[in-house]
């Protein structure tokens, strides 16, 4: 039987040992992402959009186990002052989270939502998701809105003090997260979200973020260092007039990952970065999707990818700006590179550009290449060892991408972070 | 101190030598000049003592106070105390000029098994020797000579040489790209580091530098070999005949 026939009888393989939980005022939504994904069903290695990346192990029913990584060291993020939302293996924990009170944000557990008839997130959660499936299907996506254990609904109103901090701990080596959040920016508003660890041994995340006219979101993740862990992850943004998102995401490790960005600019003069620093060695697999469409006038965006990979690794950037009739004046840019420290890692690259406007200005680049051996020689040469000198320039390759991170602390914690990983890898 | 001995030279991935016997030897204390026409093999010269990848040695011998040069890895020959200014400095985007002086100033210190120098004190020092050659907090703080002029990058040669305080310097026409003044700031830093126990060895294609910096031996390089040696008059001589002579008398 050809594989494509096949897609249906996979994708129920998947649903047979699955129940939509308990919906509330979301329960709709649950149902038409179910109705959604057996419409697409689930990818597979025929699928365009997975032709460098194989789907088999995040669609497969049962998650293969991943081995706990003690990394031996503070959890990114500790030494900052934030408000703590922690899951454990994609569920919630009241003990380990802070009290989810802060001016200028409400935060609403999904599964709370789910026992009311009427809250704000049923008008945003699956909205994003279903509209980021034209032109290309995000099944993974549709899976996780039908099925998401739990995840949390924030809504900024003011300028809160503190960072957002989402922490997923994975502890069981079996772990099958599905986590969605939805957030919705006012205008005017502001906040910072922070996410970091591995979650689980097989975790796929969603989140739909809707920022209103002159609201701003900061992102910035760190996936966790477990070796073996997989992970696809999915951020639908929406952006009006004037508004501003910025997202950065660091990867070291995990055998799989896949994190799709899909970013509509939709208000006249709108900003969105999306920027990610992947670290691979070995068995690793760091693809990084990202569509962002300009639907509105004198919008901006950039995309910047920065893929270290060794010992076999494999980077793949899928990236597309879609530029539509009348986005005049949109400055896209994007650019995506590798580094490759041996000839056995490869970067594959698909950058894309469609325009439909006139008066615009894109500009996209991809490249892949060796250390410069005439900088290391110079390093060398002033006394610098071989691998410091390599760790040197890999960070300086970094750079362009963790400089996406407006605030200075939390890019120089990542910088840090870096630099021993690194040097403990010599 | 540095003492080079019949040293022969080809490219690794040719079958091509460049070096056919250099004999030289450099006291503690002393300034030699190497000259010689474009091609005869100075800048490889150096690049071998450095340890660059793509030479090998096919005869002879480079040994820095006893210790064979040859042997080691780059960064061991720098931290024995060698040091090069490169006749065409490298850029290095995404590096910061302080970090590398700072990287490369600690990891000197920790071969030779000394204390990593304080903040402060790295600060107060760099300050004070970029300074006097007018390296400003500016290119201090941008990635290492990216976007620095061709003066700019020599003097920045100078100023790792100053601070990593090398036993044995050599400079690849540091004078090259120099207008007068520069030429003279760059000529200052290295007497500054005249010093009894510190050899140079400056190789140029101009008397002018040497007007500046006094040597005490000048060596006539051609085809990959030492043809003469004398005094600070053989520059003049060869700054008022050119090569032909020399050459001409070697053959
Ligand atoms: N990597 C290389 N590949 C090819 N030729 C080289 C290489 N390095 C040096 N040479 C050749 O060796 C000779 C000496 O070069 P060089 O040492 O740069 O001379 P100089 O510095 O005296 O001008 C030249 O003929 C040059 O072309
Ligand atoms: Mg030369």
């Amino acid at each position: 039987m050809a594989l494509a026939d096949r897609k249906p009888d996979a994708t129920e393989d998947r649903l047979a040992a699955m129940t939509l939980p308990e919906g509330g005022c979301i329960m709709p939504a649950r149902e038409a992402a179910l109705a959604r994904l057996r419409d697409m069903g689930l990818p597979n290695r025929r699928d365009e959009y997975w032709k460098y990346t194989r789907p088999d192990t995040l669609v497969q029913a049962d998650a293969l186990p991943a081995a706990l990584f003690d990394a031996g060291e503070a959890p990114m993020f500790s030494q900052f002052d934030r408000l703590k939302i922690v899951f454990v293996d994609g569920v919630f924990d009241p003990e380990a989270s802070d009290d989810l009170m802060m001016e200028g944000v409400r935060i609403d557990r999904i599964a709370d939502i789910c026992c009311k008839d009427i809250h704000w997130a049923k008008d945003l959660y699956g909205v994003l998701e279903t509209r980021g499936q034209t032109p290309v299907a995000r099944p993974l996506a549709a899976l996780n809105t039908a099925f998401a254990q739990d995840g949390v609904a924030i809504h900024i109103t003011g300028k809160p003090s503190k960072p957002i901090s989402l922490i997923y701990f994975h502890r069981s080596e079996t772990s099958d997260a599905i986590l969605h959040h939805v957030i919705r920016v006012e205008p005017g508003a502001e906040a910072t979200i922070l996410e970091n660890g591995p979650a689980a041994a097989r975790f796929n995340k969603c989140m739909e973020i809707d920022i209103a006219d002159g609201g701003t979101l900061h992102h910035v993740r760190a996936q966790g260092r477990d070796h073996e862990r997989r992970a696809v992850t999915h951020m639908f943004a929406r952006l009006g007039t004037e508004s501003v998102f910025k997202s950065f995401t660091l990867t070291v490790n995990g055998v799989l990952t896949r994190n799709e960005a899909v970013i509509e600019l939709t208000g006249d003069d709108a900003v969105a970065h999306v920027a990610g620093a992947c670290v691979g060695d070995g068995e690793f697999h760091h693809d990084d999707t990202v569509f962002i469409t300009h639907d509105a006038v004198n919008c901006e965006s950039r995309q910047v990818f920065k893929k270290v990979l060794r010992n076999g690794a494999t980077g793949v950037f899928q990236g597309k700006i879609l530029v539509k009739a009348g986005a005049q004046k949109t400055d896209g840019y994007q650019i995506s590179q590798s580094l490759l420290l041996d000839d056995d890692s490869q970067f594959l690259a698909k950058p894309e550009l469609e325009i439909y406007a006139d008066d615009v200005a894109c500009s996209h680049g991809s490249t892949s290449g060796a250390i410069d051996e005439d900088a290391l020689f110079y390093l060398r040469s002033r006394g610098v060892p071989e691998g410091e000198a390599t760790d040197l320039l890999t960070l300086a390759f970094l750079a362009e991408a963790v400089d996406e991170i407006e605030d200075k602390a939390l890019a120089e914690d990542i910088v840090e972070r870096l630099e021993s990983w690194l040097a403990r890898r010599r | 101190m540095l003492e080079i001995k019949n040293l022969h030279v080809k490219l690794e991935e040719e079958d091509k030598q460049i070096l056919k016997g250099v004999d030289l030897s450099v006291e503690a204390g002393s300034v030699h000049a190497i000259m010689g026409p474009n091609g005869s093999g100075k800048s490889t010269l150096s690049y071998v003592l450095s340890g660059r990848d793509g030479y090998e040695v096919t005869d002879g011998s480079a040994t820095l106070d006893g210790e064979d040069l040859l042997d080691l890895e780059p960064e061991e020959r720098a931290a024995a105390g060698l040091f090069l200014a490169f006749q065409y400095p490298v850029e290095i985007p995404g590096v910061g000029n302080m970090t590398f002086l700072r990287t490369a100033v600690n990891a000197q210190r920790k071969a030779r098994g000394q204390e990593e120098i304080s903040a402060a004190d790295f600060l107060k020092t760099v300050r004070e020797r970029a300074k006097s050659l007018k390296i400003n907090a500016d290119m201090l703080k941008r990635p290492v000579n990216v976007g620095f002029s061709g003066g700019e990058k020599k003097r920045n040669e100078i100023l790792q040489m100053a601070m990593l305080e090398p036993k044995m310097c050599i400079l690849d026409e540091t004078d090259s790209g120099l207008d007068v003044d520069a030429m003279k700031l760059v000529s200052e830093g290295v007497n500054a580091l005249r010093d009894e126990g510190r050899g140079f060895l400056v190789i140029t294609h101009y008397q002018r530098l040497l007007d500046h910096i006094k040597p005490d031996v000048v060596h006539i390089m051609a085809n990959g070999r030492i043809i003469k040696s004398g005094g600070p008059e053989l520059a003049l001589e060869v700054e008022q005949n050119g090569y032909a002579d020399i050459l001409a008398e070697a053959v």
